[in-house]
């Protein structure tokens, strides 16, 4: 029996929500306590810490999707062209450029934008689960003719809308709570019940540890693998529509770009192995929240944001040195980490 | 297994040869002018930088490997070159410097991958972002380039008639002949196939797996660097958002020209004409008057087939067996 502070601790999410926290604190006493302030304004809660639910909403959609992806052991380079698909879909038809006779309707417009989303999904997951595509190939494919398809739609321009339910989707408040936190706890709550109260989880766990023993196991492993895709190309069409509603239009050059890296990022620093096996979403979540406030808060900085990629970097490749079996024999000969259970 | 990847091989650079003829004849019979020896020169002149960033990528892609930083390092050769050559920087110490940085990044990634276990797709982008970074820390304005001998690299030329030949060229078919040298005849290059071929036979059989594999990483950053340099003499400026998606050209020149994803197949010859197809494609949609977006679908479009045929050929092997 452990005590319950123990359990805690022992926590994937345990480090991350510690990290956060600690970065909360830095920030809270640099600007002195006006990180934490909170202000009410005809109804809606304003400050820095509702600014980062908001704008990391489109970076922890992404990060539900990719660590059901990686923990299959795969990746999905992909997210952000999809996401610029998606907007350039949805600006596009509501400004009535495609599909004119639906007369700009918004449901058809975030309708359509979706199932691009599913359908992008569903060909990286056909490309890595039937032609068995390396996955970093797979989508890296789509990374690149995706934001050609997008740019195809929109014919290269930049589409500005006008509609107010599409902006709604941004910038909304629902009980002075900013609506896309609702989308990204929707989803949280919606994944958590799909891999925790039904087997899903435990396959995804088994497909990323062993495929070969898996599927002698009775496991559909193509069938996990592709559901997996297709779930991330959702949550990246959603995330693109989150996005263009804040820029209100959309813009294919720079929608997502290099957004994939943060939410591969996102995951790492949620402590889920890169190479497939145990996962843990809310701690995704929670590393998507880490990499939203150090970024936020070098733009208070001053500093190019361009330049977060290296520190990004820098902390994925550090990430994944202590994940390495390897490095931690190098940095600690004496100890063995866990080789019995590997070699079994 | 030695004849069936020899039958792979000679089929997919025979598809290739092939796919790049009937392009090109397409081309001719579809416009007027478009058959020319200034077409078919114009292919070389605008994509050598591709072709000395794709042979890297080959080396890679033999071993089984995957290297998706070589447009970053592109860009970041270009940014470094002309914001030192803007410093005073002579041009000799510039190019040694970018080729240097180059060489250490590629053999600091396959060391990362070779000695630690990591994977080299994680280690590539994560290479990828901090060369893009490194480029804004620098500047996220382009920097023209102006120094002497910069131009002179960017306008000397060799003409037959109306077609003309960059000097810069020379230095794309340099690096196919020696990369082709390498592979073919070294005993390098065959330890290279070794291992894409099998890494456990490889180590079992004594050969140097853990060298070979932090070279290929070293040659493809070597390569990149260079081919970035080749990149600012043909446009004589850095920028930092340049050659973004330059990443998959590089490898799907390599798949189209027979390269197999999975290592031990393919060779630097393939990947020249895996350039000249792309580089026929977008000759195509520029005398199409489409959108140059089409390029990129197309391409990855093309890739995709190639990687099916790949799959289709080497499953039927297997089944053989």
């Amino acid at each position: 029996m452990k005590s319950g502070f123990r359990r805690f601790r022992e926590m994937q999410a345990f480090w991350p929500l510690t990290v956060l926290l600690a970065i909360f604190a830095v920030n809270g006493v640099i600007t002195g306590g006006s990180f934490f302030e909170i202000s009410i304004i005809e109804n809606h809660l304003f400050g820095r810490v509702i600014d980062i639910a908001r704008n990391g909403s489109k970076l922890m959609l992404l990060s539900i999707g990719m660590t059901m992806v990686l923990a299959t052991g795969g990746t999905d380079i992909s997210v952000g062209s999809v996401m610029a698909i998606s907007g350039a879909i949805a600006c596009s038809i509501i400004d009535k450029r495609i599909l004119p006779q639906l007369g700009g309707s918004f449901p058809a417009a975030v309708g359509f934008a979706m199932l691009a989303g599913v359908a992008c999904g569903a060909w990286n997951g056909l490309l890595v689960a039937k032609a068995k595509l390396q996955p970093i190939v797979a989508t890296m494919i789509l990374m690149v003719a995706g934001r050609g398809v997008a740019q195809l739609i929109t014919n290269g321009k930049i589409v500005t809308i006008t509609s107010v339910p599409y902006y709604f989707i941004n910038g909304g408040y629902i009980l002075g709570i900013p609506f896309p936190v609702y989308i990204v706890l929707f989803f949280l709550a919606a994944a958590l019940l799909f891999n925790r109260r039904t087997a899903f989880g435990l396959f995804l766990e088994s497909t990323g540890c062993n495929p070969t023993a898996s599927r002698f196991a009775g496991i559909r492993v193509d069938t996990v693998k592709w559901l997996v895709y297709t779930f991330s190309g959702l949550m990246a069409a959603i995330a693109g529509l989150i996005e263009s509603a804040g820029i209100k239009g959309a813009d294919c050059n720079n929608a997502g770009l290099f957004i994939e890296m943060d939410a591969i990022l996102a995951v790492a620093i949620g402590g889920t192995l890169l190479s497939g096996g145990r996962f843990s979403i809310p701690a995704s979540i929670i590393g998507a929240l880490i990499i939203q406030s150090i970024t936020t808060s070098v733009l208070a900085m001053d500093v190019a944001p361009q330049a977060t990629q290296v520190v990004k970097a820098v902390i994925v490749i550090a990430i994944c040195l202590f994940q390495s079996g390897e490095f931690k024999r190098a940095i600690r000969p004496g100890r063995r980490e866990g080789k019995a259970v590997e070699k079994t | 297994m030695r004849t069936k990847a020899r039958g792979i091989r000679n089929l997919s650079l025979l598809i290739t040869v092939c796919l790049f003829a009937a392009l090109f004849l397409f081309g001719s019979l579809a416009f007027r002018k478009f058959f020319s020896l200034a077409t078919l020169f114009n292919l070389f002149n605008d994509n050598s930088y591709l072709m000395i960033v794709s042979v890297g990528v080959t080396f890679v892609l033999l071993t089984g490997g995957i290297d998706i930083s070589v447009a970053s390092t592109v860009a970041f050769t270009c940014v470094l070159s002309a914001w030192l050559l803007e410093g005073g920087v002579p041009a000799p110490a510039v190019l040694l410097i970018v080729l240097l940085i180059g060489i250490g990044f590629g053999a600091g990634m396959g060391a990362l991958i070779q000695y630690f276990q990591l994977q080299p797709f994680i280690v590539t982008l994560a290479g990828q972002f901090f060369l893009r970074g490194m480029c804004a820390v620098i500047s996220t304005e382009s920097i023209p380039i102006t120094d002497p001998f910069y131009m002179a690299m960017a306008l000397n030329k060799i003409a037959v008639g109306r077609a003309k030949l960059y000097y810069y060229v020379f230095i794309a078919l340099a690096v196919v002949l020696a990369a082709w040298y390498t592979l073919r005849h070294t005993r390098f290059g065959r330890n290279v196939y070794a291992v894409g071929g099998s890494e456990q036979s490889a180590l079992l059989m004594g050969l140097p797996v853990a060298r070979t594999k932090v070279l290929v990483y070293t040659i493809s950053g070597f390569c990149a660097a260079l081919g970035g340099v080749v990149f600012s003499f043909y446009t004589l400026a850095g920028y930092s958002l340049q050659n973004v998606g330059l990443e998959l050209d590089a490898i799907s020149s390599a798949v189209i020209g027979g390269t197999l994803l999975t290592g031990g197949v393919g060779s630097p010859l393939g990947s020249l004409f895996g350039v000249l197809i792309q580089g026929v494609i977008q000759n195509l949609v520029t005398y199409q008057n489409l959108n140059t977006w089409w390029t990129k679908v197309a391409n990855a479009a093309l890739l995709c087939v190639f990687i099916i045929i790949q799959r289709v050929i080497a499953l039927r092997a297997e089944k053989e067996k």
